[in-house]
């Protein structure tokens, strides 16, 4: 497995969204390189007949009604309740887009 | 000043006898927390004004019905203390880290409902690790809780503040989460009982996720009796977490074998954790019960098969956090937050998935099916939960590596999803408390249940708090 790179702490970091300093990414690499090496010791285990186990219970494809329960909704207000960001009843978000400016 | 019961039932029968008020101990727990929890830093929120009006309820409802309502409300009088993680209508929810800082939740999640349906008293919420990442309590972002018994050692982690505010004498029951070992370590810490249940007893509807396919939610308190009363009425299926399975929990056999796997007495093993263990399987043995020498291959690569399934559902259940619905930005998240959404991003990430995670799912079948050959010839497995007694604050902390093989003992069992009971036994030579862990084949419940109790009817334990 291949040796962790400085470019691959920002790749990762960019893909999750997190903001690091220079420094942060110095010590994350060390930290994550330690932890990453670590864990290759796995390819030395065969698993060549092994099935990937993704969750233990048994169960396959519960499912319920596709019922509107009272006590499981929340009130528009209620779920606005966790921000003041709000702008006529509607979260407000950062704009995604940017006006076009060749035409 | 009153003297604080110690279990559920010299509680409720306290109660029944009139010798005191249930808003009588609430006063007491919360003049406790008042007077030493500064020094501990065991609860991020102290819900008094909700403690003492349910307690007058409690009150209300004895002198209304007297002995007939402990039919009703099981758990009535008993108070709690949730770990942070766990939603409590419009009681701030943080799971401990600055994202969530002020968050209050609009709904409870279901163990809360339940136990608070039962006639639990909330007292408050705990402190934990930020996002219950960590073995230590020192990745909480509200800084670290201390051991009660010796505060310059750590609670253990994740769920922290749930394990101390016990040995502290702060609550009576608690709640925790265990994904790595996140109940058992810190009961195993701070000398009381911590239950995690079979992946898929419990609900974890409301629960902050962690890493899906490991998290159990799971309780503390100070004997097998009272995290089993608790049990009773937080398993079962809700409607609305998927992977719960309502089950039978059968009677254990009559004749008991209990395994000993020689991978769990890895090198380094500290000799006072393992004379503790070593002890208490010889209790067993002197009430009857076999005791047989079994091996767990796989154990030695869990906690690598757990670094990167549990980072991998970590980067994916911190992926919500965005700020603009609830709670602050991402800038917001800890080191320990940030370092496992990279790790589990990498680990994910094109080109890596099969050479990591998915290599790491096939190892985790392996580690399945050692279990579950085990438990084809012993009914259960007894255990050291931690390497070592609780170490001290800061001496794992900067390195990351370290902290994570803290986890070494408790991991295997998350990943197969099988259930654990952590015991106390006897105190190391520092005063520090030591305990073994026992495990069972999913839905042994009521095996381990016996097993704890006739452990702990054996060496006649008297339930024990740091001061």
């Amino acid at each position: 497995m291949s040796k962790l790179t400085k470019k691959d702490v920002e790749h990762v970091a960019r893909l999750a969204k997190l903001s690091l300093t220079p420094s942060e990414v110095d010590t994350y690499l060390k930290q994550l390189a330690e932890v990453v090496s670590y864990v290759g010791e796995l390819k030395g285990v065969d698993t060549d007949s092994s099935e990937p186990t993704s969750q233990t219970t048994g169960l396959e494809n519960i499912s319920r009604p596709d019922e509107q329960k009272s006590e499981q909704t929340l009130t528009q207000e209620r779920a606005l309740s966790g921000t003041d960001k709000t702008h006529n009843g509607f979260f407000k978000v950062e704009a995604i887009l940017t006006e076009r400016t060749d035409k | 000043m009153i003297h604080l019961p110690l279990t559920i039932k010299e509680t409720q029968e306290g109660l029944k006898e009139k010798k005191f008020k249930a808003t009588e101990l609430v006063k007491e727990y919360i003049a406790r927390i008042k007077k030493y929890d500064k020094g501990l830093n065991s609860f991020l929120t102290v819900s008094e004004e909700v403690a003492f009006e349910t307690a007058s309820k409690v009150d209300q409802a004895l002198e209304n019905s007297g002995e007939d309502a402990f039919r009703k409300y099981p758990l009535l009088g008993v108070a709690i203390a949730h770990k942070d993680l766990f939603l409590t209508k419009g009681v701030r929810t943080t799971a401990g880290s600055k994202v969530l800082e002020s968050f209050v939740p609009s709904y409870s999640a279901t163990v809360v409902d339940r136990l608070e349906k039962a006639g639990s008293i909330l007292i408050g919420k705990t402190n934990c690790d930020a996002w219950a990442h960590g073995a230590s309590g020192e990745n909480s972002d509200f800084g670290p809780t201390k051991n009660p018994w010796k505060r310059q050692y750590v609670p253990g982690g994740s769920s922290s503040g749930s394990a101390a505010s016990l040995a502290a004498n702060f609550s009576l029951i608690t709640t925790g989460t265990d994904t790595g070992g996140s109940v058992r370590q810190p009961a195993n810490f701070c000398g009381v009982v911590g239950f995690k249940p079979t992946y898929g007893a419990v609900s974890r509807y409301g629960v902050v996720a962690m890493a899906s396919s490991l998290d159990s939610v799971g309780h503390f308190g100070r004997c097998v009796d009272d995290v089993r009363r608790i049990f009773e009425v937080t398993r079962g299926e809700d409607g609305l977490d998927g992977t719960v399975k309502n089950s039978k929990f059968e009677k254990p056999k009559s004749k008991l074998k209990i395994g000993i796997p020689k991978e769990y007495f890895i090198e380094g093993l500290h000799k006072e954790v393992e004379k503790a263990v070593l002890q208490a399987a010889q209790v067993f043995k002197n009430e009857n019960i076999e005791l047989v020498d079994i091996s767990l291959p796989h154990t030695k690569y869990a906690i690598s098969v757990y670094y990167i399934v549990q980072p991998a559902e970590v980067s994916s259940n911190l992926g919500r956090y965005d700020g603009i619905r609830y709670g602050n930005d991402r800038n917001s998240f800890g080191d320990e937050a940030k370092r496992r959404i990279m790790l589990g991003t990498y680990v994910l990430s094109a080109g890596y998935y099969d050479a990591y995670y998915l290599k790491a799912m096939k190892v985790r079948s392996k580690i399945v099916a050692d279990f579950e050959e085990a438990f084809e010839k012993v009914d259960a497995i007894i255990a050291p939960v931690s390497p070592s007694p609780p170490f001290k604050l800061g001496e794992k902390s900067s390195n990351p590596l370290q902290m994570y093989l803290a986890d070494v003992l408790t991991v295997a069992g998350n990943l197969a999803g099988i259930p654990g009971l952590a015991i106390p036994g006897g105190f190391s030579k520092k005063a520090l408390p030591l305990g073994f862990q026992l495990l069972g084949p999913r839905f042994s419940e009521g095996t381990l249940f016996h097993l704890g109790e006739l452990y702990q009817k054996a060496v006649n334990y008297v339930p024990k708090v740091a001061f």
